[in-house]
């Protein structure tokens, strides 16, 4: 029993090391577990939680997907830019990050982040990352994409993904809030990834709200990053409990 | 001087070449204006192979492959062109001429080929446009030169009396033309089309109240605009006085039209916020109207190299039989 266990799980690795290797150089048609942005470190027992709030409405412009009838075909209903999503006074989309205050070095996160495109856009819009953290862009989509990075710290790329259920691997060096990815063959898909050297970041939900967790007791600059709203930056001090911040954004 | 003739086919085949070449420019143009240039991200493949999955369904792969597809047709038509020439061309700085040409070609698909694996970068992009006006004029020299009007307009006495001004008249031109196309190519590439943002006046003025990098390119496109202009009428003028052979007329009447067109077509950018349709028809316009101020420039050189030193006066019009 023990050995026919050992054959099985023998031959399932070769087939998914077969499967692995046939999409040539990082790009792979393997399956990864797809984790949030945020991440729950252990450095501590201090967290920050709070609100992003807007003043103004939703004002997410639709998107004509005509240029390729596959994306066009994929939604029944209207889709949006996803730059201000904003409900009953909440802002989501919000990235969140310790900018200053953070010291020492980090562990960095086994789990890889997805980006994912489905529909003919990137979910998540926007997400956070570790540097050297494995990044995987999937395209879901049978159609063909090009992920094309614009760091300005980081390396540039642009890969073709021609084929649905593709994936490619990636991960940046340098700490950057944010790169921009978009997708040159559909002009409205757009992403953003805010890479830090440290697991402290999360991204503010539908509901506004957002929670960093696992900080040891400091004092840190927060700083919250909107893509067309901008960036709003505050001190606070953490301790052994919770601390509640809030950021608003105007129209 | 009387050489051997040309093959007519060879002349049709190098106009026809010349017309294909004009239609890689408009889809180039095209690429550049649907910002597609990135779309197909490898190179010389397309998604790793030859044609990517429906690249004819969506809309910038199908801008960016099929520049790339147009653009191989054109390589081998231009290196058939080399061959043929090579093998009926009586006279070498010709066939040197259609040599030229492949070669140009080559490097133009290497600068193109470059520029998206370097990310459009400016210098090369621009590079790839300007050599593009360059590739176009030497297919438009070869069939200009491989014509039975070239071979006739040696024999033409009248024609020879038409002086040294009108060539370096048109040679002006042609030089202003190129040069305005190289501004137009940094004003795309860098994405200046729209730095001022309305036409005729500079943000409500007669002159902008700033500058930078942007704004001055774009200013310098539009003094370049009012430069070349001037010198298309003068030229205008100067054929109306001094000749009314065809060979003159045809291309003279052409640039205005054209200059007509491509000044109509820069205004429809700036007022329609860089539309798809004016900001490549642009480009393609641009081009033609560099083959014809080329056309007439090479005739006039042809005329003033047969003409007697009597009759080379400058600035005094000779007139030229019909």
């Amino acid at each position: 029993m023990k050995h026919t266990f050992f054959r099985l799980a023998l031959g399932l690795s070769a087939i998914a090391l077969l499967a692995a290797c046939g999409g040539g150089d990082d790009t792979t048609a393997t399956t990864t577990e797809a984790p949030l942005a945020a991440v729950v470190p252990s450095g501590g027992s201090g967290s920050i939680t709070g609100l992003v709030s807007y003043s103004g409405d939703d004002t997410d412009a639709e998107i004509n997907m005509d240029a390729d009838p596959v994306c066009a075909s994929a939604h029944s209903d209207p889709v949006s830019t996803e730059s201000v999503v904003a409900s009953d006074g909440n802002l989501a989309n919000v990235f969140v990050y310790l900018k200053e205050g953070v010291g020492g070095s980090h562990t960095v996160s086994s789990e890889a982040v997805l980006l994912d495109q489905t529909g003919c856009t990137y979910v998540p819009h926007i997400s956070g990352i570790q540097v050297g953290q494995k990044l995987v862009i999937r395209n879901s989509d049978p159609t063909l994409h090009n992920v094309h990075a614009l760091p300005e710290k980081n390396k540039e790329f642009n890969q073709g993904q021609p084929f649905q259920n593709m994936e490619l691997e990636k991960s940046f060096d340098t700490a950057e809030v944010m790169v921009r990815l978009k997708c040159d063959v559909h002009p409205w898909m757009s992403a953003y990834i805010g890479v830090v050297d440290h697991p402290y970041f999360a991204v503010s939900g539908t509901d506004g709200s957002f929670s960093i967790e696992g900080l040891p007791a400091g004092d840190y600059v927060v700083e919250a990053w909107h893509e067309t709203l901008g960036t709003r930056t505050q001190s606070v001090t953490v301790g052994d409990g919770a601390v509640t911040v809030s950021f608003d954004y105007d129209a | 001087m009387v050489h051997a003739e040309s093959p007519r086919a060879l002349h049709r085949f190098a106009v026809f070449l010349a017309s294909c070449v004009i239609g890689l420019i408009a889809a180039g143009g095209l690429v550049k204006s649907l910002e597609a240039g990135l779309s197909v991200p490898d190179w010389p493949t397309s998604y790793g192979g030859l044609n990517p999955p429906r690249w004819w369904e969506i809309e910038n792969v199908r801008a960016e492959h099929g520049h790339r597809l147009i653009a191989g047709t054109v390589a081998l038509m231009t290196v058939a062109l080399a061959i043929w020439a090579w093998r009926r061309e009586p006279r070498r700085w010709v066939r040197r001429l259609a040599w030229g040409a492949g070669v140009a070609v080559l490097l133009q698909a290497l600068l193109g080929g470059l520029t998206v694996l370097l990310f459009l970068p400016t210098a090369v992009s621009v590079s790839h446009a300007a050599l593009a006006q360059l590739f176009l004029c030497m297919v438009v020299a070869f069939a200009l030169v491989t014509s039975r009007g070239w071979r006739e307009s040696i024999a033409s006495p009248e024609l020879a009396a038409t002086g040294r001004d009108l060539q370096a008249l048109a040679s002006g031109t042609t030089v202003l033309v190129y040069a305005q196309i190289l501004v137009g190519a940094l004003v795309r590439h860098t994405g200046s089309g729209l730095a001022i943002p309305d036409f005729p006046l500079m943000f409500g003025r007669w002159w902008p109240p700033q500058f930078d990098f942007s704004i001055t390119i774009h200013l310098i496109h539009r003094i370049g605009a009012v430069l070349v202009t001037v010198a298309v009428v003068t030229l205008l003028v100067r054929i109306a006085r001094c000749s009314s052979r065809r060979g003159f007329v045809v291309p003279a009447v052409a640039m205005g039209l054209l200059l007509v067109a491509q000044v109509t077509l820069g205004a429809t950018i700036i007022w329609s916020g860089r539309a798809v349709l004016p900001n490549t028809l642009h480009v393609p316009t641009g081009a033609t109207l560099l083959a014809a101020s080329l056309i007439l420039t090479l005739r006039s050189w042809r005329a003033a190299a047969a003409a007697p030193a009597s009759s080379r006066t400058v600035g005094e019009p000779a007139m030229v039989a019909a």
